[in-house]
């Protein structure tokens, strides 16, 4: 089952897919682009993982880590499916992160790994964005890449955990403008979801609605206003987003 | 203890910790000073009230007391301008940002930072005091070990609040602590600690084992 928050004339509902439409739970049928998409989780912690691939650690030339790189992000950085995410005026290098996102379903301590896929609840997309030119080394990556306003969005669904058999064989794919730019499998994760629901619960107790951002293989690309990224994960969703500028927040110029 | 949104910390804010690092600072793996705040999130499950225990990981020994003033957040705060910055606060509260010791800071700090209990917090109170003069303190078993003044901060509250502001928005409740002066103190298993901020209050709790 897949569901997704939307909001509808007035209120935020639940819908389910219908077609290429939704269906609310009280029964109304509407179009995709008739309601505004919500982050499909009330979030709870939200982990994400830098150098999670081999691949992309070797294209940022990293040795890829011998422990997770976790850091953490707070709600105001999520967005829902066919958001606007501003790109600042003095970014030169703004990337895409096709993410695969892991909900936890069950309070989760000192879990093992045979166990840990008995606490996801479910799984969406995410397409957490980087802002390189930000990056320092203090608590690298620092939240000012990591952690702005909009620029993780989320979704659209939230596909139950029972719907996806395997989720270390799923093919991500992003492209920007109809182009495909990155390309990769969930199997070549360094930490695999078993791991990392083992880790972290090691270190401290998950709750559900808790969300694990599980890193993004090799294929960055800059992407500037006005682009159309789709970020997409085999069986899990196809995630629309739309990058745009300061001016839309009335963001003024600062003197060259 | 009240129902607080996302508690931010901020790394290296005091003079005196930025001092502690030294040249370290133009070596790899830093490279250079820091530019931004630096900040991290003590998550949901860190929250601890006062009077309860903080419970040591298995295998560790102590843990850091940090004292620290949190800038409780009253009204939705998106690039706020430094001159109004403080009137978009509910209150300030009193922090110990309890942590395991950990020399490099090149990358984020989940495990040493996020453990259960380990964000000991109190209410929020009135922000009549002037941020930028007040004196912390962390105690062991009754003695001051710990007594700093936030007249050392690099960037004062206000400052902070819109730097931070200038990319993320902050929501009520939401609070983001001026940092943890140098010299944090290790507690131990049967320690009594506590963190205080003259004149707005103490936060006390004590040092347990794992049952585990």
């Amino acid at each position: 089952m897949k569901r997704a928050r939307v909001a509808f004339g007035g209120a935020i509902h639940t819908a389910t897919p219908c077609g290429d439409a939704l269906r609310l739970a009280d029964g109304r049928i509407v179009g995709e682009t008739d309601v505004v998409w919500l982050p499909p989780v009330v979030p709870g912690k939200i982990f994400a993982l830098g150098l999670n691939y081999a691949d992309h650690a070797r294209e940022l030339a990293f040795k890829a880590p011998t422990e997770p790189l976790v850091f953490l992000k707070g709600p105001n950085t999520l967005l829902g499916h066919r958001g606007r995410t501003r790109r600042p005026a003095d970014a030169t290098y703004m990337h895409y992160e096709c993410e695969l996102a892991v909900v936890i379903g069950r309070t989760a301590r000192n879990v093992t790994r045979a166990d840990a896929l008995d606490v996801v609840g479910g799984y969406t997309v995410a397409n957490d964005y980087a802002i390189r030119d930000y990056l320092e080394n203090y608590y690298r990556p620092n939240l000012k890449v990591k952690n702005r306003d909009g620029c993780t969005p989320l979704g659209p669904w939230l596909v139950d955990a029972a719907d996806v058999p395997d989720p270390m064989a799923l093919a991500l794919r992003t492209s920007v403008n109809g182009t495909v730019t990155q390309q990769g499998t969930t199997r070549d994760m360094i930490f695999d979801v078993p791991g990392l629901v083992e880790y972290l619960s090691g270190l401290m107790t998950l709750t559900p609605g808790d969300l694990i951002l599980t890193g993004t293989p090799e294929g960055l690309a800059d992407v500037r206003p006005g682009d159309e990224v789709v970020t997409e994960i085999e069986g899990i969703g196809r995630l629309v987003n739309f990058i745009t500028d300061d001016s839309e927040f009335n963001i003024a110029e600062t003197a060259p | 203890m009240p129902a607080y949104g996302t508690v931010y910390g901020c790394l290296l804010n005091y003079r005196s910790a930025l001092a502690a690092l030294g040249d370290a600072v133009n070596a790899p793996p830093y490279q250079a000073p820091p530019k931004a705040p630096i900040l991290y999130i003590k998550p949901p499950n860190t929250l601890n009230a006062p009077g309860a225990p903080i419970m040591l990981p298995r295998g560790v020994e102590a843990v850091e007391i940090g004292p620290a003033l949190g800038l409780v957040i009253g009204r939705t705060a998106c690039r706020l301008a430094e001159a109004d910055a403080l009137d978009h606060l509910a209150g300030y509260t009193v922090i110990n940002d309890v942590t395991l010791p950990h020399a490099s800071v090149y990358r984020p700090a989940i495990a040493q930072r996020c453990r259960d209990g380990f964000c000991p917090i109190g209410p929020v109170l009135p922000a009549t005091a002037d941020p930028a003069a007040l004196t912390v303190r962390a105690l062991i078993n009754g003695d001051v070990r710990l007594e700093a003044s936030t007249s050392g901060l690099i960037r004062p509250a206000a400052r902070l609040l819109a730097e931070v502001t200038a990319f993320m928005t902050l929501e009520p409740g939401d609070v983001v602590h001026v940092g943890v002066p140098h010299g944090a103190p290790l507690a131990r298993a049967g320690d009594r600690v506590a963190v205080e901020i003259a004149g707005l209050g103490r936060v006390e709790n004590h040092i347990v084992e794992d049952e585990a």
